[in-house]
């Protein structure tokens, strides 16, 4: 427990590095397009995402860093998707940044340093490593909203997002401070020891408990402490927008795994009914006010409330009837849920940059309109991201949300099956602005016949995406069991 | 690769090769290519036919592979009595709507034959699938290609039709998603029908996931009071999607009934057959006489379709063999009647444009032809002996009439008023002097409407004469069905419902009543 272990955190050394080499690197760089910079970004992101992946295949669970970071599955499994799911923004987010005078050398280092606080939130055993990994994070994507400060919707989210977060920070850290007092102790594995072993203060732990809910919310984006996720999504330049909506619900998926299952299971009972509460709320607000957005990226943002509900629905049914024998099935459907999701974000606001040009932002649903006729493939590819996040068969999407469902179901809890049944019913609300999305594209007629001016990059990618949330929707099974090993041997150590 | 999986997949894969490489600017390969690819299926499930062994009840051609091996999904197709029939007849519905779209659709043919490709491949899932998460992955997954035909391709109020349409049906089927999970759960991890035709269930339980599932297939069926959604849904989509519609797409909801909520919940089934009895009766005579208002020739035959699925419905819960076959049998011959029926109204529709009674008189006298082919059709519509229509009908007033006199009585106005409203539009619109322009220059059928037209009238004709072939198929399934059925399945329940013991009884002389009844037919 008190080794170094510096092999373990080789990845995140790595990409501590190469961030640092490529602030200087760009320094020296003339192109206005910065190829040097994104390549040897990408580069390194790539590296430190096998690495990860190789880690993860190992399935060893090592502590380093003197027990402050433990490397297990999950944390190289999630890790390894947030390099993922960050390269994909980058290869949409060029075109779009390059017109926008965004292509700086700022877009590349922040998102590395973004990229390394995730890196340390989902591998973190001490509170203070995770509230670390949590402002690196922020702090990085603070400033990449506000990227283009010449443009007033930009730093008006820029400001909203500081503060919120800020604040969501407080909370979390006010929570986390109280946990210290009440076990004396900021190391998560004697944190659940003291617990489990009967806590000296139960008082001072629920009040803890209350306030690192709380934090974990609004990192989340649950409602009611989802105010910031609209503006934010709507206002920030859509490619700091994905690197909001998409890594970083992963971390924070991490961190509420860390937090409350390896450090409070003891007192799951509470901080449940607290998710429970969060979750009705989100898929409610969520959906109900998804329906009267016109602009694609503030409905997109009121779907990722709804969609953060069933998560929440997931890591609340962990522990059902006195008993945590539906914790790994619960936790790793939740983890599942999860990365559909951010898959299918990738693609959604990919998409919406893709179809941006120089001078046009693309972000209104009717910009959409006829795209079947403009580009028939796109209009498919969207189809299915569409159906995917309304939890359509054939799509990730659908076993994502089928996988929480089953967990929920399986509890035996009348109370989790009538909350099933009303996540299902508040999914049937969400269809409908789905399916508004698909009507614009593919029964209305084009309003703007320019043809698409992105890359082929981009384009192969956002094809490569489709794909995914196809492959995975029709053969799930092996991200699945990724997701139950890496969660399995989490709960287990 | 199996005869199910080819059937399923041949289609599919070759709709989305269409929507690969096909555009408009060479239409016509592209229409040739969809029929290839739509006969080519429709061979590929002939199979089933000739090699079908009607001895039994058991499944037959059956795929068992593992999917989803973290939830215990597999790849389980299979085939018996219940469901055997609706494979071949899905593959043939879909290549007469390959013919039917030949001159008609002209922008993006591409999408839209493969549209139906697609759909025909994923209905065909539908009834051979044996693992409750497949059937319910190519349940929903339907609804996609049917929400683009009928929005892409429909009428003036397509868009509010294809909503409804998507909605009303998710709706429903995302609660038997829930009743699916809670029997994955009882049945210790495992979505295998069979499994849980097996499962001992407590009476509470059976009735929430009887009413659970009721609530995705009376969408579907769709029985009496959610049935709103298809006259929308057929008057806005083109003719190939009411034809698919019609003639498959509401069998999928009859056909749940018979795989999930008879034997899975049967106490719940025998408690609240009353309920389906009267929303059946309703359907049969209250939709009967709202068709007879129609104004719209398509809207009427919708909400005859809507009558004549509430025959089906009836035949299932009256527990009777003939009751349940009669409801197959008729469920078959609806296929291929309101089939026709649709494409009728399509092949005026392509002329005039209007699909307003009122706009037609005396069509007789321009198109002779086609006349004959409608008169036929609508006489089968209203259940003339030695057509298809007949048949089901016949069986299931028969079966009802054993079970209650005087509810067989009430199903027997369904003739009345089937001939009420079949031939008074058939009149409106094809008898008398000619009413107009429209009319007067209307040309007759060609020979690929000739075709499709002689193709269903004889497929009708040989049903009404001799249904035995299909009703043979059904009988050892049915059968096994029914004593199924009659066994309670409430844990530690000593003796069945009192309903259930004399179903048992009829269930062994029963067994030569529909060979019976073609003699009947014949004569």
């Amino acid at each position: 427990m008190n080794a170094m272990n510096w092999l373990a955190v080789y990845p995140e050394v790595v990409l501590v590095v190469m961030a640092l080499l490529i602030t200087i690197l760009d320094l020296f760089v003339t192109d206005p397009a910065r190829r040097p910079t994104y390549w040897a970004t990408q580069l390194t992101i790539a590296v430190v995402g096998v690495m990860h992946l190789c880690y993860f295949n190992d399935g060893a669970t090592v502590y380093a860093m003197q027990g402050m970071v433990v490397a297990d599955p999950m944390g190289h499994l999630l890790a390894f998707l947030a390099c993922v799911a960050t390269l994909v923004t980058l290869v949409y987010s060029r075109p779009y940044a390059a017109s926008r005078e965004m292509l700086k050398g700022e877009l590349f280092t922040l998102t590395l340093f973004a990229l390394l606080g995730i890196a340390v939130m989902v591998s973190a055993n001490n509170f203070l490593v995770v509230y670390l990994g949590l402002e690196l994070m922020s702090l990085s994507l603070y400033a990449l909203v506000a990227l283009r400060r010449d443009h007033v919707l930009s730093t008006e989210a820029a400001m909203k997002y500081f503060v919120l977060g800020a604040l969501a920070s407080g909370f979390l850290l006010y929570g986390l401070s109280m946990m210290y007092g009440a076990t004396g102790s900021l190391s998560i594995p004697q944190v659940f020891n003291v617990i489990s072993g009967g806590a000296p203060n139960h008082a001072v732990l629920i009040f803890g408990v209350v306030f690192v809910v709380s934090g974990l919310a609004f990192k989340l984006g649950a409602a009611p402490f989802h105010m910031w996720v609209p503006d934010v999504y709507q206002g920030a330049p859509t490619a700091a927008t994905l690197l909001i909506g998409a890594a970083p619900k992963l971390a924070a998926f991490a961190i509420t795994i860390r937090l409350l299952v390896e450090g409070m299971i003891g007192l799951a009972i509470e901080w449940q009914q607290m998710l429970l509460v969060l979750a009705v709320c989100s898929l409610v607000i969520g959906n109900l006010a998804a329906i009267a957005q016109s602009n694609l990226k503030r409905m997109l943002a009121y779907s990722t409330i709804a969609q953060m509900g069933f998560v929440l629905l997931g890591l609340a049914s962990g522990v059902a009837n006195g008993n945590t024998l539906s914790a790994a099935n619960a936790y790793s459907s939740a983890m599942f849920n999860v990365v559909t999701y951010v898959m299918t974000t990738l693609g959604t606001f990919g998409m919406i940059m893709l179809l941006s040009r120089a001078g046009h932002e693309s972000e209104e649903i009717k910009d959409l309109a006829g795209l079947a006729k403009r580009s028939p493939w796109f209009a498919l590819v969207m189809m299915v991201f569409m159906f995917s996040l309304a939890g359509i068969p054939l799509t990730a999407g659908f076993n994502g949300k089928l996988a929480v469902l089953q967990a929920m179901v399986t509890t035996d809890s009348s109370l989790y099956i009538g909350l099933a049944v009303f996540a299902v019913l508040a999914s049937l609300v969400g269809a409908f602005y789905y399916l508004r999305v698909i009507k614009v594209m593919f029964f209305d007629e084009p309003a703007d016949t320019a043809p698409l001016a992105a890359p082929a990059d981009a384009r192969f990618v956002m094809t490569l995406n489709g794909l995914a949330v196809l492959v995975f929707g029709v053969m799930p099974g092996g991200l699945m069991h990724m997701c139950a090993t890496a969660v399995v041997k989490a709960l287990a150590t | 690769m199996g005869i199910l999986s080819l059937a399923i997949f041949l289609p599919i894969v070759s709709g989305l090769l269409l929507l690969a490489v096909g555009r408009d600017q060479n239409a016509s390969a592209v229409r040739w290519m969809a029929l290839v690819a739509a006969v080519a299926s429709l061979l590929a499930t002939l199979p089933l036919i000739t090699g079908f062994d009607t001895a039994s009840s058991a499944m037959q051609f059956v795929e068992n592979l593992p999917w989803i091996e973290r939830f215990n999904v597999s790849y389980h197709l299979g085939v018996d009595g219940i469901s055997m029939w609706f494979v071949p007849l899905t593959a043939f519905i879909t290549v007469i709507v390959v013919v039917a779209a030949w001159e008609v659709i002209e922008t993006r043919v591409n999408q839209y034959m493969g549209a139906f490709l697609v759909l025909s491949g994923l209905m065909i899932g539908v009834f051979a699938a044996c693992d409750g998460l497949l059937f319910y992955v190519f349940f929903e997954a339907t609804l996609i290609p049917m929400y683009i035909i009928i929005g892409v391709w429909g009428g003036k109020n397509r868009v509010y039709a294809a909503f409804k349409f998507f909605l009303y049906t998710l709706a429903g089927s995302l609660l038997t998603l829930i009743a699916l999970l809670y029997l994955y759960f009882k049945a210790g991890g495992s979505f295998d029908i069979a499994t849980w035709h097996q499962l001992p269930l407590t009476l509470h339980e059976q009735t929430l996931l009887f009413f659970a599932f009721l609530a995705a297939f009376a969408v579907k069926v769709p029985m009496w009071p959610v049935h709103t959604w298809l006259p929308d849904a057929h008057v806005e989509a083109p003719t190939g999607g009411s034809v698919v519609l019609a003639a498959i797409m509401l069998k999928l909801g009859c056909y749940g009934f018979l795989r999930f909520s008879l034997p899975i919940a049967p106490d719940a089934a025998h408690e609240y057959a009353w309920l389906i009895i009267s929303m059946s009766l309703i359907a049969v005579v209250y939709i009967g006489l709202v068709a007879l208002v129609q104004k719209d020739m398509k809207k009427l035959v919708a909400y005859s379709s809507i009558a004549h699925m509430g025959f089906v419905t009836l035949g299932f819960f009256i527990f009777n063999p003939l009751g349940v076959s009669g409801g197959l049998v008729q469920m078959i011959a609806h296929g291929f009647v309101s089939g026709a029926m649709f494409l009728a109204i399509g092949v005026l529709y392509d002329r005039v444009h209007s699909r307003e009674i009122a706009a037609y008189g005396g069509v007789v006298n321009t198109m002779p032809k086609f006349a004959a082919f409608a008169l036929f059709f609508a006489m089968a519509n209203c259940g003339l002996p030695a057509t298809a229509g007949f048949v089901g009908e016949w069986m299931v007033i028969l079966g009802a009439v054993k079970y209650s006199f005087w509810i067989g009585t009430i199903a027997a106005t369904a003739l009345i008023f089937g001939a009420a409203y079949s031939l008074w539009m058939y009149k409106r619109v094809y008898f008398g002097p000619v009413t107009n322009d429209n009319v007067r220059k209307l040309t007759d059928i060609n020979a690929r409407e000739f075709g499709m037209m002689a193709v269903l009238a004889i497929a009708t004709l040989f049903m009404g004469l001799y249904p035995k072939p299909f009703t043979d198929v059904m009988e050892a399934s049915v059968d096994g069905l029914l004593k199924h059925v009659a066994v309670s399945k409430i844990p530690g329940a000593a003796a069945p419902a009192a309903v259930a013991a004399a179903v048992v009884e009829a269930a062994a002389p029963a067994a030569s009543e529909p060979a019976a009844t073609t003699e009947a037919t014949q004569q």
